[in-house]
């Protein structure tokens, strides 16, 4: 699926100007992707942002992908959706955290201000750590939540109640919980 | 006969019959929406299906004024607190409603973020099942529930409720 020699103006632009910085890159259909290596990856989001000739100026979403079952190497993928309004273009750009055990990559904050509670979302739910983040906290569960829900090894019946249970029995006789 | 504390008398007996008579048609609900079954809330509470024929239709959006609580939706577990503290600052005598799947048992929220059921969290008197509930499913929800408050015994130095769900023939 991956085409290391995809044509693409886009593509062949953050090549030319970000020597070995893309490390993957595919157009299949329109669908234009590149992947970044982590610690190139807030450059190449800060010159599709400001080259004119990409002039991505509205980030669509910013989310994450756990690789676990995926068998694939590092695990978590993080996804930028780019959107220009000015060539109306869309671009994908993804980078790879390197340290599966506790992944971190560069916010973009800077770059988009849209990025910051996308980037909690996936500290929330993923454990991607984002160095630069102005307010790096949860934003859909609770403080006292342990773990992170959306990743592949989170067991699917784990429950972490605030409030602890009552008992149900005394409600509904003959029903056992 | 005398007026003694456990209403066995005649007149403790009318007098309980009439206070659940009084009750029962002017239920103040709290509606606690969270969710998309808010919709079907504003249905039947509205002119159409009209709770007011039940004296059931002046919503009070301070849990200290109504002694009905309408858990409307989906309640996740960083909800739950603030459900049991409403709850919590009602006046006796009060029931609730678990209006929607979503309430009943989590409906297909099987997850991480979701109260499997508000039973688990308060007592429950009238489970309304679907997803969204029929505003009829609602209307007979309602009506057990007057059935429940007219069967259940009520003194004037508290109300006492009776564990069941209800179902309209309690004792």
């Amino acid at each position: 699926m991956s085409d290391t020699a995809a044509t693409h103006p886009v593509i062949e632009r953050l090549r030319a100007h970000l020597v070995d910085a893309v490390v993957e890159s595919h157009a299949h259909r329109g669908d234009e992707t590149a992947v970044v290596r982590a610690d190139r990856y807030h450059d190449a989001v800060r010159f599709l942002r400001e080259d004119l000739e990409c002039d991505f100026d509205f980030l669509t979403d910013l989310t994450a992908i756990d690789r676990l079952k995926m068998k694939q190497k590092p695990r978590f993928e993080v996804v930028l959706h780019l959107y220009s309004s000015r060539h109306n273009a869309r671009f994908r750009l993804k980078t790879r955290p390197e340290n599966d055990a506790a992944p971190v990559v560069d916010s973009v904050v800077d770059v988009y201000p849209a990025a910051n509670w996308p980037e909690r979302e996936v500290w929330d739910m993923f454990g991607v750590r984002f160095t630069g983040h102005p307010n790096l906290k949860r934003i859909l569960m609770y403080e006292e939540f342990v773990g992170h829900p959306l990743r592949k090894d989170y067991p699917v019946n784990k429950r972490q109640p605030l409030v602890e249970g009552r008992r149900i029995a005394d409600d509904r006789p003959g029903v056992v919980f | 006969m005398a007026v003694e504390g456990q209403g066995q008398g005649f007149f403790t007996s009318r007098l309980s019959d009439g206070i659940a008579w009084a009750r029962k048609w002017s239920l103040f609900p709290y509606p606690f929406v969270t969710a998309c079954c808010g919709m079907e809330y504003m249905s039947v509470s509205s002119a159409h299906y009209d709770l007011d024929r039940f004296g059931a239709a002046w919503p009070r959006f301070s849990p200290r004024q109504a002694d009905l609580l309408m858990v409307v939706g989906t309640i996740s577990q960083k909800m739950a607190p603030i459900l049991l503290k409403v709850y919590e600052q009602m006046c006796e005598p009060k029931w609730v409603f678990a209006f929607g799947v979503c309430t009943c048992t989590g409906g297909f929220y099987d997850n991480y973020a979701t109260v499997q059921g508000i039973d688990r969290i308060i007592p429950v008197d009238c489970y309304i099942p679907g997803c969204p509930p029929r505003p009829e499913t609602v209307l007979d929800a309602l009506m057990k529930l007057q059935a429940k408050i007219q069967a259940s015994h009520h003194s004037l130095t508290g109300g006492v409720r009776p564990p069941g769900r209800c179902n309209g023939s309690l004792p």
